[in-house]
């Protein structure tokens, strides 16, 4: 009888247990709560402009007034080469790739913390958060992107010397894209496992964000650079993506395949390690928040 | 009938204290301990939750090899002082957090009361929310799409429905967030009553709920509460938590009588030694229990309860001396003072005892806090406790069956009631 009642209880919907296998990335989960991960996306993306006049546009002000910046300082005081760009150009494309780097790496790297009430009450799969923010933060990406293809175009029309490489946008800036997305999410779910219990990193993560960019060549081109340092400006995943977008759409920097393999293979890593980290840490976290 | 929920061996440490930078040692170890195939070295200590005792671990067991199998369309009380494991289990058992030993196997889906209002965004519209919040608690979207229009009209705010949700009244919030949760339908149903505190109407409504979706629709239900009435009308079996353990699995009706007599440990008496010592008075110890019952035994709400209190007076001018007593509920609110000297009753030199009678039904269940005032000339504290003694207040005697819930206030006051037509025609 015993065995008869053993195969009876084989089909459980739901097997709670303390620690499973780390490599049970409950994929299928997710996807059975994808309609959740749009309703989170919606929702960052309709409260952020909720009582704006402007709404959108305001996701112009900050690349605009930091591109002037730099051009003051980085290209007219420092003069620090931009490889024969125009310095807003120059400037721009790489503040529009690295904000979308950046600003996913901050946002999921807070998940726990932000989400602690909601989380304790009602069970979804934790990665949705995360996920639902590297979406929405492609729609800023699109918006400063669509400013950065205004000046591109401004910049051909006034005779610059750009070569944009019409084939390497088309099918290279989905692939820069995806490789950024798991690169961020990735280094932020690291993160945001590590901040629910030791809030110290919390302060480090936006001053590591801050010295992230300047060893990514953003107000620099690599081709400016002593080889001394070059090869670790090389080592950043980001730096291969940042320069291959330049050559893509303004016609210099370095375009080398063995860099942006090694930077989506570093991503891809970094992500699986992420996603395994958080998975262990959704459990316990409200233990130790 | 199948057996919806299995839960096998599960037990639950917590580290006590705070988090800082011994955590990291800990972790340390505990991971060393681990990438080598070993058992946590950690999970060997740790005591039972105890909290009235203080103890060097820094562990604690908040739940300790918790075993049992819910049957589908069963409504399962659980029973248990604070403290003793209740709304841990009901976590484990939503996911919100995991045990640290042992399995639990659950058919269908599982989903709380508690969780009203859940992600609801102010700035998002009424019916964004419902979208988002049916999303949060797992409905697919068609599910949200059939059941809006019944959302709506059960949350009666048709009206504001396309109006941020931050311009609602309270109310309104309420009645839109718990609408979507009642019609979330799954299969096995949390109900946390602790946890709903507060709102008189959110309770009934809940409990109402409750009792709908257990005779109509045959749902399993987990009900936990410390209204014994409500747990021996709604369930049929009950088991009780004390301290982490599971003590009790059986009827109802057992159950609460398990954890009404197997309250020993109330603190219905605190002996207070040393720990008051003034130039005037030595305190001795606080006490309440029922008229007939003694210090051991929970209070119940329909019996004479008794609060004494045992002093020596060193000075001999007694007359000059009084004790005052205040009355805080459990939200810390004032209730009202009281002392002896209004029925004419003074201390002496010596040892006194002194005991106030409470009427029956005076108290409403619940828990209560006094602060002791020891007053010269009627004017002067001399001294001062806040907090001195708190007490618990239980139903056990109410009569079964006719309210569930908790009557609103904080006294249950019985007066002289006439019917003034009956007695004229007689």
């Amino acid at each position: 009888m015993g065995k008869l009642v053993e195969q009876g209880l084989e089909d459980w919907d739901l097997v709670i247990e303390p620690r499973n296998n780390i490599f049970q990335l409950h994929l299928k989960e997710l996807w059975n709560y994808r309609y959740l991960l749009v309703m989170f996306v919606k929702r960052d993306i309709v409260s952020v402009y909720k009582q704006t006049i402007l709404g959108p546009v305001w996701f112009f002000v900050q690349p605009i007034l930091t591109t002037i910046t730099f051009v003051v300082i980085f290209g007219n005081i420092a003069r620090i080469s931009t490889d024969g760009l125009p310095q807003i150009l120059f400037y721009l494309a790489g503040i529009t790739v690295w904000n979308y780097f950046s600003e996913t790496l901050t946002a999921t790297s807070n998940t726990f913390i932000v989400n602690a009430n909601i989380f304790g009450k009602v069970y979804f799969p934790r990665l949705i958060l995360p996920l639902s923010k590297v979406i929405s933060g492609l729609i800023k990406f699109a918006i400063q992107y669509l400013l950065f293809v205004l000046a591109l175009v401004y910049f051909l029309l006034r005779g610059s010397m750009i070569n944009p490489n019409l084939l390497g946008i088309i099918i290279l800036t989905p692939l820069l894209l995806l490789i950024m997305a798991a690169l961020s999410l990735g280094v932020g779910l690291i993160l945001s496992a590590l901040t629910t219990k030791y809030r110290d990193l919390n302060f480090l993560i936006a001053f590591g964000i801050q010295l992230g960019m300047y060893a990514t060549p953003i107000i620099y081109p690599l081709s400016a650079l002593h080889s001394k340092y070059k090869k670790f400006i090389i080592a950043n995943p980001m730096s291969s993506l940042v320069e291959t977008f330049r050559k893509i759409y303004l016609g210099a920097g370095e375009l080398n395949w063995p860099g942006l393999i090694y930077s989506s293979v570093f991503a891809f890593i970094i992500l699986f390690i992420g996603i395994i980290i958080f998975n262990q840490v959704e459990k316990t976290f409200m233990d130790t928040v | 009938m199948s057996v919806i929920i299995e839960v096998n061996n599960i037990s639950k440490q917590y580290r006590l204290g705070q988090v800082g930078t011994g955590t990291i040692s800990h972790d340390l170890n505990r991971w060393w301990h681990r990438i080598r195939g070993k058992e946590d070295p950690f999970l060997k200590i740790g005591d039972e939750n105890d909290r009235s005792r203080k103890s060097n671990s820094e562990y604690a067991w908040a739940l300790r090899d918790i075993n049992f199998e819910v049957k589908q369309g069963e409504v399962l009380g659980v029973v248990g002082r604070n403290g003793a494991g209740k709304s841990t289990l009901l976590k484990i058992l939503s996911r919100t957090t995991a045990s640290t030993t042992g399995q639990i196997k659950i058919k269908g889906r599982i989903a709380s009361l508690l969780e009203v209002g859940t992600g609801f965004h102010p700035e998002l519209t009424g019916k964004e929310n419902i979208f988002l919040n049916g999303a949060i608690l797992g409905m697919k979207k068609f599910e949200i799409k059939r059941k809006f229009e019944e959302i709506v009209d059960f949350s009666g705010v048709e009206r504001y429905i396309d109006t941020p949700v931050k311009r609602y009244s309270s109310g309104m919030y309420v009645r839109l967030a718990f609408a979507v949760a009642a019609y979330l339908e799954p299969e096995i149903l949390i109900v946390d009553e602790v946890l709903a505190v507060g709102d008189a109407d959110f309770q009934k409504k809940a409990l109402g709920k409750m009792k709908d979706v257990t005779s109509k629709d045959g749902r399993t239900v987990l009900f936990v509460s410390h209204n014994m009435a409500a747990v021996k009308t709604l369930c049929k079996r009950g088991i009780v938590l004390e301290n982490g353990r599971m003590v009790f699995d059986g009827g109802a009706t057992h159950a609460v009588s398990h954890y009404l007599k197997g309250n020993n440990e109330t603190q219905n008496r605190n002996i207070f030694g040393e720990k008051f010592v003034t130039d005037e008075f030595i305190l001795r110890e606080i006490g309440l229990k029922n008229e007939n019952g003694s210090y051991d035994d929970p209070l119940l709400e329909n019996e004479v309860i008794e609060l004494s209190t045992k002093l020596l007076l060193k000075q001999s001018a007694a007359e000059r001396y009084a004790l005052v007593y205040h009355l805080y509920n459990e939200l810390g609110e004032a209730m009202f003072s009281f002392s002896h000297t209004s029925s004419n009753t003074g201390l002496q030199i010596g040892e006194n005892d002194l005991v106030c009678k409470f009427p029956p039904l005076f108290f409403q269940s619940g828990t209560y806090y006094l602060s002791l005032f020891f007053v010269r000339d009627k004017k002067e504290a001399i001294f001062h406790e806040k907090d001195i003694m708190s007490f618990i207040v239980v139903d056990g005697g109410r009569q079964i069956g006719v309210y569930m819930g908790r009557e609103p206030g904080f006294i249950r006051p019985t007066f002289t009631w006439q019917n003034k037509t009956i007695l004229q025609n007689k």
